[in-house]
C-alpha cells in the first residue's frame, strides 16, 4: 500500500473541495471495499477524506411520504430501521443478504453503492484488466467467468456489480442525491451505475469529487408487495450468483405494476424493463411469468462458465413472481 | 484404563488450553514476544515458467525503513531442493514462486517495497491444466515411501466381461486448499550462531531436521518453538519456502528477529494443496450383488518441481471383497506448485470416488446401498490376506441406519419434495489407516508434587495437549491435576509429527512406555527430581494385522427445485476408531472432519487459469469453505471398540476418518433427492439446474 | 505518514503514533501487543479479527487505525473479568466450541456483538417476519455468525454454546 494522507472531514463543502482539488484524493466511508482495494494495490489514493462524521447518519420520513436515507448510515442500521422493515422489506432483505454482520456494521449506504466489482482479475493487479488498467485487456472474457455478466456486457468488460442493496434500490426507483463542487444533483439509482461499454474503468456517472449524501425512496405504496431473493452456493456470506428484487402490485389476479431488478447478471443493477412490460396488465400466471422472464433474457449472452445464469435467473424470477402474487400471502 | 478416560462427553476434561484460547491470549507463532522485530514480505513470480532476467530493487531499497531486498542474486547458497531451494537460481517453476523478499522495519513498509521490486522475465511455455485421458500421465516414483505399487490381482477385464451388473464411472475432484485459519507464519531469531524459530507447524522436530542440512547448522543450536498452532490439516506438516526465506533474512541481521506471515493469497501457491484428479472406477457383480471385479485408476496432478503422488486409488485396496482387482495411481507433472497432504490425503478423494461408485453399483443391482456394502464385507484384508486388528464397519452402518431412520427410506430417486426443495438421503462408508509411529521420546519427571511429562508433540487443534495429559495421568495412575505436560517445542524430547492421524497413538504410546519405565525405576513414591526418558518401541503386532478406523456417513440433502442450491441439514457419522481418549474433544474432531467433508462436497474448488497458471479465486471470498449457515445438524456417534493390537491404549487415529466418505454420502443423497448424478466436485447449483 | 491517535483498548487508554496505513488490527497486534484479535485473511472475509468497536462487532482488518482515534475497542481478552470468563466464553469452554483456537476470539466477540443486536431487535436474513422481534433459534444463530469462518469445523458446538449463553 502506498502512503497516503488522512483527514477527517467536519463539513461537507470542505470535504468536497479537498477531494475535487486533488485527483489522488478519495472519500473514506466504512472502508470495507476501499481499504481492501488499497491492500490489494487496486486503489492507490494519495489522500483519504473520512466522511463518516459528516451529518448523514439519518433515516427520516419526509413530509411528502418519501424516505431519505443518509449516506453514512451503516448497512446494519438501515436494515434494522423500522420504516425500512415495514415499508420497504425488499431493501431490508437485500441489506441482510449482503456480507456479514461485522461488515454491515461498517459499510455505509453511500459506500455500498460505489463498491466495485469482485471480479477476481480486477482484484489481482498481476493480471490484465480493462477496468483497473484501461487498455490492458479483459482476463475474464476468456478466463474464469462463472460470476460474470450475461446482460449488457461489452468486449472490454464482463464484470458484475456486487451490491445487493443497489438491486433493491433499483426496483424501488430510488434517487441518489449527490453533491459536488458545482452544487447538488439528483440521479435515479438506475442511472447511477453504467454499463461497461468501452470505458469499463467508470463504474458510475459520478464525477471526481462528487459525494453521495443521501438516497431517497419514493413514498411506499400500501398495496405493493416486495421481496429480495438471492441465490448463492454458500448459504450466507457470499456474493450473489443471481438475485432478484421485485416490487409488485396485483389486483384480483392481474399484475397492475411490476418493478423488477436483477443482481449478479450485469455491470449494474439490471432493471428488467422487458419483463415488466410483459407483466403489466396481464394475469399473474406461471405462463406469463415465464414469458416475462424469457423476454428479459432474450438479450442474454453467456460466457464459458456462466451459461447457468440464464436458467437460474429465469427460474428465480419466476419463483419470486409466484411468491409475490400468491393469493394467500399475508 | 481408569476414570481419566471417559466416554461421557459431559465428564470428559475440557481443553487445558481452553481458557487461553477463548480469551485469545494463547500465543501462536507470529505473536511470540520478540524485541525489535523486522518484517519480511515475499516477492512472487508473475510467470508460470521461465527465468528471471533482471531484478531492479532500487526503488524498494530507496524506501526509508527497508533493510534488505533478497533475490537469487544476493541470497546465501543453501543445500536444498524442490520448493525449499529458495532464491537459489533465476529459474521459475510456477506462478507465485518466491523470487525475492523484502526486509523492513514495519509490515506496511515491507509490503509496499515488495510491490516496488521490478522483475523482468524470459517466459517459457507452461502447462498448468490437464484432462481425463492425459497423454502426459506417468507412474509415480514407487521408491517413495508414500507411493504404493500398482496392484493387479486376478483378471479384472474377464471378470467385468462376465459380470451380471457393472458400472464404469469417472469422478473428478478439483484442487482443494488446506486453508487453516492461522496463516503460515514464522519468526526467526539468529544470534551467536544459534537459531530460534517461532513457527506454525505440525512437528517442531520436522522443521528443525529439514533446516539443519539446508543451512549446515548444528542441530543442538536450532530451536523450534510452537506451543499453539492454528490448524494445519497437512499444510504445516513440512516447512515451506517462507521458512527458508525467513531464516535467510534472520542470518543477515543477527540479534534482530525477523517476522514473516504469509498472506491468505500467498498460501494458495506456497503451502501445498490437495491435487485435482480424475478417478475411473469400474465395478462388476454377480447376480447376487457380490463384487467380482474392482478397478480403480486415479490420475492426479503433480508438480515438475517435485513429485507429490496422491494415492487415491488405494482406497479400493482393502474396502470390499473382489477376487479380481486392479489399482493404479498415475500423475501428470505440470508447471504448478507442489501439492501436499490435506486431511486424509488419498482417502478423502479416493473414497469419494469409490463410495459414489458403490452407490451406483448398488442401484444397478437393485440393492439397498447399506445391504450392498454388508454383502461385500471381507473377512480379512483382501489384498494382503491379513486379519483386521478390528473392523466394525458393518456395526457402524447398522447403528447409523437405525439412528438415521434408514428403514423408512424410499429408494427411488427424485420423488420427495418439501415446498421448493427436493429431499434425499445418502450413505457412504469411511476408512482410514491406523498408524502408530515408533521412535518418539518422552520424559517423565517428578518435582514439587507434580509429574512433568515432556514430549515435542503438536496440538494443532486436535486436543493433543489434553488427551496426552489424560493418557499420562492414567499411565501414572494419578489425577489429571497432578500432571504438567509440555509439548510443542524442541526443548522437549523428539516426537513424530502430527500427521496421518498418528499423533495421539504415537505420542501416547511413548508417554505410556515412559510412565511405566518411570514407575519401574522410581516406584510409586518417586524422590524429588526423579526422571526417566524412553523412546517408544515398535508395536510387535504391526505388520501382522490390517489396522484401520472405520465409519458410516449419512447425509440428508436438499436441492432447490428452481435454483439448484444445495443444502445439507443433517449429517450423521458413526465411527469405529478404537478407544476414545476424550469424548468431548473426540466428538469435536469427528464433527470437524465431517464439516470439512461437507465443505469439500459443496464448496471447495481452487480454479486454475491455465493461461496464467495460478489459482484465480485465491481468497476466502472466492474459495469458499463452509460457513456457519451451511452446517446444520452434525451428529457424531461411535461404537465401543476394543482393539488390543493397535497400541497400548487401544486407540486409532480420529483426525482424518471424519472427512472420509462425507462427500460421497452427500453426492449420493443429492442423487437420491434429484435423480441427477453429479460426478464432479463441488456440487454447485448449476450442476443441478436443467435448462427446461 | 504518521498520526497520533488514542484508543481505549479493553478499558485501558492507549496513545500511539501510527502509519496512516496501519489497520486497527495491526495497531492492536503489532503496536500494542494485544494479540487477541487474529489475522486470518486481512480482507474481511473470515472474521478472525472481529472486535467490538464502540460496542459493535466489526472486522478490525478493514478499519484504519487512524480513522478510529478516540474509539473504544473491546477484544475477547477484555471481555473476561480477570480470570472469570465472559458467559459466552464459558459456554465455548463447556461446549468445546473451538479446536485450534485461532478463529475463537473473533467468534466470541462476534457472538457477544450479535447477542446485543438481537436484543436491540435487529432482524437477519433468515428472520421470517421483519416486523417482529427475532426469535434466536439455531438457524438465526448460524446466519448471524456466518461472518466467522472456522476451518476446524467447530460450528455446531459454537451454535450450542451461543444458544446456552443467550438463555
Amino acid at each position: 500500500m502506498k502512503p497516503f494522507d488522512y483527514e477527517r472531514a467536519d463539513d461537507t463543502d470542505g470535504a468536497i473541495a479537498t477531494v475535487s482539488d486533488d485527483p489522488t484524493a478519495t472519500y473514506l466511508g466504512g472502508g470495507t471495499n476501499l481499504v481492501d482495494h488499497m491492500k490489494l494495490g487496486v486503489a492507490e489514493p494519495g489522500k483519504l477524506v473520512d466522511i463518516t462524521k459528516l451529518p448523514y447518519d439519518f433515516v427520516e420520513t419526509l413530509p411528502d411520504g418519501r424516505v431519505s436515507v443518509g449516506a453514512t448510515v451503516r448497512n446494519s442500521e438501515l436494515a434494522a430501521s423500522h420504516v425500512i422493515r415495514q415499508s420497504y422489506p425488499v431493501l431490508a432483505q437485500a441489506l441482510l443478504a449482503g456480507a456479514s454482520g461485522q461488515l454491515r456494521n461498517l459499510a455505509t449506504t453511500g459506500g455500498n453503492l460505489v463498491q466495485r466489482t469482485r471480479c477476481a482479475y480486477f482484484q489481482d493487479p498481476s493480471t490484465p484488466c480493462n477496468k483497473r488498467e484501461p487498455g490492458s485487456g479483459c482476463s475474464a472474457l476468456e478466463g474464469w467467468n462463472r460470476h460474470h455478466a450475461i446482460l449488457g456486457a461489452s468486449e472490454h468488460c464482463v464484470a458484475t456489480h456486487p451490491s445487493d442493496m443497489a438491486v433493491a434500490l433499483a426496483a424501488l426507483d430510488a434517487t441518489v442525491v449527490v453533491r459536488g463542487s458545482n452544487g447538488q444533483r439528483r440521479i435515479p439509482v438506475t442511472e447511477l451505475h453504467r454499463l461497461p461499454g468501452d470505458e469499463p474503468e467508470r463504474d458510475t456517472v459520478l464525477e471526481h469529487g462528487e459525494l453521495i449524501t443521501s438516497v431517497e425512496l419514493p413514498a411506499p405504496s400500501v398495496s405493493a408487495r416486495s421481496t429480495y431473493r438471492k441465490v448463492r452456493e454458500r448459504a450466507s456470506y457470499a456474493f450473489a450468483l443471481v438475485s432478484v428484487a421485485a416490487v409488485m402490485e396485483v389486483d384480483e389476479g392481474t399484475v397492475r405494476d411490476a418493478r423488477i431488478a436483477l443482481g449478479g447478471v450485469a455491470h449494474k443493477p439490471w432493471r428488467a424493463e422487458a419483463a415488466e412490460r410483459e407483466l403489466r396488465g396481464t394475469p399473474a400466471t406461471e405462463e406469463n411469468f415465464r414469458r416475462a422472464a424469457e423476454a428479459e433474457l432474450e438479450q442474454a449472452e453467456s460466457l464459458r462458465d456462466n451459461a447457468f445464469k440464464i436458467p437460474m435467473t429465469r427460474n428465480t424470477l419466476c419463483a419470486v413472481l409466484r411468491e409475490l402474487t400468491r393469493e394467500d400471502r399475508a | 484404563m481408569t476414570d481419566v478416560l471417559t466416554e461421557d462427553p459431559g465428564r470428559a476434561p475440557q481443553r487445558l488450553d481452553g481458557p487461553d484460547k477463548v480469551a485469545g491470549t494463547a500465543r501462536y507463532a507470529f505473536e511470540q514476544p520478540v524485541d525489535g522485530p523486522r518484517y519480511l514480505h515475499l516477492v512472487q513470480a508473475g510467470i508460470a515458467r521461465g527465468r528471471v532476467t533482471g531484478t531492479d530493487t532500487s526503488a524498494a531499497e530507496a524506501l526509508p525503513g527497508v533493510h534488505t531486498v533478497l533475490t537469487h542474486e544476493n541470497a546465501e547458497k543453501v543445500n536444498a531442493g524442490g520448493e525449499l531451494a529458495v532464491l537459489q537460481s533465476p529459474e521459475v517453476a510456477f506462478r507465485g514462486q518466491v523470487i525475492g523478499a523484502v526486509l523492513a522495519e514495519t509490515p506496511e513498509i515491507a509490503a509496499q517495497a515488495a510491490g516496488l521490486v521490478e522483475v523482468t522475465y524470459e517466459r517459457h511455455p507452461h502447462e498448468s491444466t490437464f484432462g481425463v485421458d492425459d497423454h502426459r500421465a506417468q507412474s509415480p516414483d514407487t521408491s517413495s515411501p508414500m507411493v504404493t505399487e500398482d496392484l493387479d490381482q486376478g483378471d479384472v477385464d474377464a471378470a467385468l466381461e462376465a459380470a451380471e451388473y457393472t458400472v464404469d464411472v469417472t469422478y473428478a475432484t478439483p484442487p482443494e486448499h488446506n486453508n487453516p485459519m492461522e496463516p503460515h507464519a514464522t519468526v526467526a531469531v539468529w544470534e551467536d550462531g544459534e537459531l530460534t524459530l517461532y513457527d506454525s507447524n505440525q512437528g517442531p522436530y520436522v522443521v528443525r531436521d529439514v533446516l539443519v542440512p539446508i543451512f549446515g547448522l548444528d542441530p543442538e543450536r536450532v530451536h523450534v518453538v510452537s506451543p499453539h498452532v492454528g490448524g494445519g490439516f497437512g499444510s504445516k506438516g513440512m516447512p515451506h519456502a517462507h521458512v527458508v526465506a525467513t531464516v535467510m533474512a534472520a542470518r543477515l541481521t543477527p540479534g534482530r528477529p525477523v517476522k514473516c506471515a504469509l498472506t491468505r493469497a500467498q498460501m494458495f501457491p506456497l503451502v501445498g494443496y490437495r491435487p485435482p484428479g480424475f478417478q475411473r472406477v469400474r465395478l462388476g457383480t454377480d447376480a447376487t450383488g457380490r463384487l467380482v471385479a474392482t478397478e480403480h485408476s486415479a490420475l492426479e496432478q503433480s508438480s515438475r518441481l517435485a513429485e507429490y503422488a496422491e494415492q487415491s486409488a488405494g482406497a479400493s485396496r482393502d474396502m470390499y471383497v473382489s477376487p479380481n482387482r486392479r489399482i493404479t495411481n498415475r500423475v501428470v507433472a505440470l508447471d504448478v506448485p507442489v501439492p501436499t497432504w490435506m486431511r486424509a490425503p488419498g482417502e478423502a478423494g479416493g473414497m469419494y470416488a469409490l463410495e459414489s461408485a458403490v452407490d451406483e453399483m448398488a442401484q444397478a443391482c437393485g440393492m439397498d446401498p447399506i445391504e450392498f456394502r454388508v454383502h461385500n464385507e471381507p473377512d480379512t484384508a483382501p489384498t494382503s490376506g491379513r486379519p483386521f486388528s478390528s473392523r466394525n464397519l458393518v456395526t457402524c452402518l447398522r447403528r447409523g441406519a437405525e439412528r438415521f431412520g434408514w428403514a423408512e427410506r424410499d429408494p427411488r430417486p427424485g420423488v420427495r419434495r418439501e415446498g421448493d426443495w427436493l429431499v434425499g438421503t445418502g450413505v457412504a462408508a469411511a476408512s482410514f489407516p491406523s498408524f502408530t509411529i515408533p521412535g518418539s521420546v518422552a520424559t517423565v519427571g517428578y518435582a514439587d508434587g507434580y509429574y512433568r511429562v515432556e514430549i515435542a508433540a503438536s496440538d494443532i487443534g486436535t486436543g493433543a495437549r489434553t488427551a496426552l495429559t489424560q493418557i499420562a495421568a492414567e499411565a501414572l495412575e494419578v489425577p489429571l491435576s497432578a500432571v504438567r505436560l509440555h509439548l510443542g517445542s524442541t526443548a522437549q524430547p523428539k516426537a513424530s509429527l502430527a500427521g496421518g492421524s498418528s499423533g495421539t497413538a504415537s505420542w501416547g504410546t511413548a508417554i505410556v512406555q515412559a510412565a511405566r519405565a518411570f514407575r519401574a525405576e522410581h516406584g510409586e513414591h518417586p524422590p524429588e527430581g526423579a526422571e526417566t526418558t524412553t523412546k517408544s518401541e515398535p508395536d510387535p503386532e504391526a505388520g501382522k494385522y490390517a489396522m484401520n478406523a472405520y465409519g458410516a456417513q449419512f447425509a440428508e440433502v436438499r436441492v432447490h427445485a428452481d435454483t439448484g442450491e444445495v443444502r445439507v441439514p443433517r449429517l450423521l457419522g458413526v465411527f469405529a476408531a478404537g478407544r476414545i481418549v476424550n469424548a468431548r474433544t473426540a466428538r469435536s474432531q469427528f464433527a470437524g472432519g465431517m464439516t470439512m467433508g461437507l465443505s469439500m462436497a459443496l464448496h471447495e474448488h481452487g480454479v486454475v487459469d491455465g493461461r496464467f497458471g495460478h489459482v484465480v479465486n485465491n481468497d476466502f471470498a472466492g474459495y469458499h469453505i463452509a460457513a456457519h449457515a451451511d452446517v446444520g445438524s452434525v451428529e457424531v456417534d461411535w461404537i465401543d471398540e476394543h482393539d488390543p493390537h493397535v497400541n497400548p491404549m487401544g486407540t486409532k487415529g480420529i483426525g482424518e476418518v471424519g472427512i472420509v466418505g462425507v462427500a460421497a454420502a452427500i453426492g449420493n443423497a443429492a442423487h437420491h433427492a434429484t435423480g441427477v448424478r453429479v460426478r464432479e466436485l463441488p456440487l454447485t447449483p448449476e450442476k443441478f439446474l436443467t435448462d427446461g | 505518514m504518521d498520526a497520533e491517535i488514542t484508543l481505549r483498548v479493553d478499558g485501558q487508554r492507549r496513545t500511539l503514533s501510527v502509519d496512516t496505513r496501519t489497520t486497527l488490527l495491526d495497531a492492536l497486534r503489532e503496536r500494542l501487543g494485544v494479540i487477541s484479535p487474529k489475522k486470518g485473511c486481512d480482507h474481511g472475509q473470515c472474521g478472525a479479527c472481529t472486535v467490538l468497536l464502540d460496542g459493535r462487532r466489526v472486522t478490525s482488518c478493514l478499519t484504519l487505525a487512524v480513522a478510529q482515534d478516540g474509539a473504544e475497542v473491546t477484544t475477547a481478552e477484555g471481555l473476561s473479568e480477570g480470570d472469570r470468563p465472559h458467559p459466552v466464553q464459558q459456554a465455548f469452554l463447556e461446549h468445546d466450541g473451538f479446536q485450534c483456537g485461532y478463529c475463537t476470539p473473533g467468534q466470541v466477540c462476534s457472538a457477544v456483538g450479535m447477542l446485543d443486536e438481537v436484543k436491540a431487535g435487529w432482524p437477519s436474513h433468515v428472520t421470517e417476519n421483519l416486523e417482529e422481534e427475532p426469535d434466536l433459534d439455531d438457524e438465526e444463530i448460524r446466519e448471524r455468525m456466518s461472518g466467522n469462518l472456522c476451518r476446524c469445523g467447530a460450528y455446531t458446538n459454537i451454535v450450542s454454546a451461543i444458544r446456552e449463553a443467550a438463555e
